[in-house]
């Protein structure tokens, strides 16, 4: 029985580390778990890489060459804040994708019967998908600058611009993770996501200027909150911005609606997602 | 250090356990033995934390598995049946981000992984990414990351199910020296001959409750001595009753009439006074044998119906399969 006892102690030991402390390397551990993950499949990094190279240098020059801005400029000068819309959408899904693959695979049931911080499994989910979010932003806006972008505004302008999408980013993921948590598998998940996501980003002011849009698809646009943190980083960026002649009050504040959308939509998915976690995860 | 009492849980219409008790003592290594969906998997998960029950309680090193699950995790070792394990990592990476997670320091983890690597024979193994392991590999692996932290009580839900029969050895050799270490232990399979050797005590569960429990030597005397097995020339219905005075149950007989099978009282020379009675009663014998009594037969015993499916095979089989028994009452 001293055997046990000994052991009992040896056990608990390791517990009286402070709490956040912990917490905080599980995030840590499960990030870096992530990012091995990638490291063995590169191909993974696809959306984050290939795609906005691809969507970024297609939609210059193809929508480039018929789409004219109300107010002059150039449209690669008007395109690269709505590349970064549409790629910072599209790749939120990754965080649905790998919560999904984690909640449906036996690695789970190991997390479970560790005396660990089981939200980290979502928190850092969510940090590795924002570290892709900057490699996404990095590869928009290299090929913005190949294709003729230019930041019109000061360095630090320019980089509050970035930081307010990836912001709007990392509050979209944790939807994406609800998503996650509530489907039956990752390919459901990254469907329903695809469905959801891909035409909000396309019924905004991302790609072409709101004007001549019919007037339903236009009362949607300018009250999208992509259209919200695009028109705010075009603003910032000092680009063409045609959404500013918009009279909608969130085209006419768009920093501020951008930042309420990221914070709301933060509010309400990350205590969302960690109920639904625990409760798939219950038993 | 595992103790349970009535625990019942149901998934939908299905009941997976119907109210089941244990009692494990410190140190001792408990077999939880029974055939699929007899619901051993569901009391593991039970007292791993990894399901609530819906009736009965449990406490596993002194704390309720409900309501104290956390100080029930850092004291617990859980090799579950399915893959847990992240197939995308290397051995290292796995034992080492378990040992992380469990609160250890990245050095402690990094040195308990070696240590577990050399220990479990995986230590060239380490570096390579799982997809690549054998399945006596990962078994082993899955063991290592349920040792990470020393814990106290240890879950094995069938722990060799898959392995071929060197791997299994393999498996029970490092099993019993868990034991040595006097880790307390609850091992599910479906293995007779498994539970039997590694096993102090073995519970019997079947439709999610304990049929029987004792140690392996008390449930086999539960159904007697030996089992014999008579093959005749040609069949015979006289056999039956020719054999009744020596047997101590029901007589199995095979539908072509020329197998019997039934438990029997041991005896000094046993066989030979079977072949004489049934020589006198002008039946001709071709084949007869005495097995001492395997837990498959104290399975048999105790529910009516063989503990595994039987093996879909050719008529030249030797044994008489289950299916092709009907069961004749003396």
């Amino acid at each position: 029985m001293t055997v046990v006892a000994t052991r009992l102690a040896q056990a608990v030991a390791p517990s009286r580390r402070h709490r956040l402390v912990r917490q905080l390397s599980n995030v840590a551990v499960l990030t870096g778990r992530n990012l091995v993950h990638i490291s063995r499949e590169p191909l993974q990094l696809s959306d984050v890489t290939i795609q906005p190279v691809l969507f970024t240098a297609l939609f210059v020059y193809v929508f480039g060459a018929g789409v004219v801005l109300p107010h002059g400029g150039t449209y690669a000068s008007f395109a690269i804040a709505g590349m970064l819309a549409l790629n910072l959408t599209t790749s939120a899904m990754g965080t649905a994708v790998g919560l999904s693959d984690d909640l449906n695979g036996g690695i789970i049931d190991r997390f479970r019967s560790l005396p660990m911080w089981r939200p980290a499994v979502l928190v850092g989910r969510s940090v590795t998908d924002l570290l892709t979010a900057v490699i996404c932003t990095f590869f928009v806006c290299v090929t913005g600058l190949l294709v003729g972008w230019r930041p019109e505004g000061s360095v630090a302008s320019t980089i509050a611009g970035l930081a307010i999408f990836l912001f709007f980013s990392y509050s979209l993921s944790w939807g994406c993770a609800c998503l996650g948590i509530l489907s039956k598998g990752p390919e459901s998940a990254q469907g329903v996501g695809l469905v959801v996501l891909f035409p909000l980003a396309v019924v905004s002011n991302a790609l072409v200027p709101t004007a001549r849009m019919p007037t339903v698809l236009r009362a949607v646009a300018d009250w999208n909150p992509i259209s919200a943190v695009t028109a705010a980083c075009r603003q910032l960026f000092a680009n063409p911005n045609p959404s500013a002649t918009v009279h909608s009050w969130p085209m006419q504040h768009a920093i501020v609606t951008s930042l309420v959308w990221s914070f709301g939509l933060l509010a309400i998915f990350a205590p969302l997602a960690a109920h639904l976690f625990a409760r798939r995860t219950r038993g | 250090m595992i103790q349970a009492e009535g625990l019942k849980k149901r998934y939908g219409e299905t009941v997976a356990l119907a109210g089941i008790d244990l009692d494990v003592p410190a140190g001792a290594i408990l077999g939880m033995l029974g055939p699929n969906g007899a619901g051993k998997t569901t009391a593991v998960r039970i007292l791993t934390t990894l399901a609530l029950p819906d009736g009965g309680h449990a406490r596993v090193a002194g704390f309720d598995v409900v309501t104290e699950a956390p100080q029930v995790r850092r004291n617990i070792g859980v090799t579950a049946q399915n893959a847990t394990l992240d197939e995308m990592l290397t051995g290292r990476q796995n034992l080492v981000m378990i040992g992380r997670l469990s609160g250890l320091h990245r050095a402690d983890a990094r040195n308990r992984a070696l240590s577990l690597l050399e220990q479990f024979d995986l230590a060239d193994a380490g570096d390579r990414v799982l997809k690549g392991y054998s399945g006596g590999m990962r078994r082993r692996l899955d063991l290592a990351a349920g040792l990470v932290t020393h814990p106290p009580v240890l879950f094995l839900d069938e722990p060799t199910t898959g392995l071929d029969p060197t791997s299994r050895v393999r498996m029970w050799g490092v099993i019993r020296e868990l034991a040595a270490d006097g880790v307390t232990l609850l091992l599910t399979t479906q293995y007779l001959d498994e539970a039997d050797e590694l096993a102090d005590r073995i519970v019997v569960v079947d439709h999610g409750r304990v049929i029987a429990a004792g140690t392996a030597p008390e449930l086999k005397t539960k159904i007697g001595g030996a089992r014999l097995e008579v093959t005749l020339n040609a069949p015979d219905p006289a056999a039956v009753g020719a054999l009744e005075p020596y047997v101590d149950g029901v007589i199995q007989v095979s539908h072509d009439g020329r197998r019997l099978r039934a438990p029997v009282r041991s005896g000094d020379g046993l066989a030979t006074t079977i072949v004489r009675a049934l020589d006198e009663a002008g039946i001709t014998v071709d084949d007869v044998a005495l097995h001492q009594p395997s837990l498959d037969d104290v399975f048999f015993a105790l529910t009516g119906h063989p503990m595994s499916e039987p093996a879909s095979g050719g008529e030249d089989g030797a044994e008489p399969s289950d299916a092709e028994l009907e069961v004749a009452l003396p």
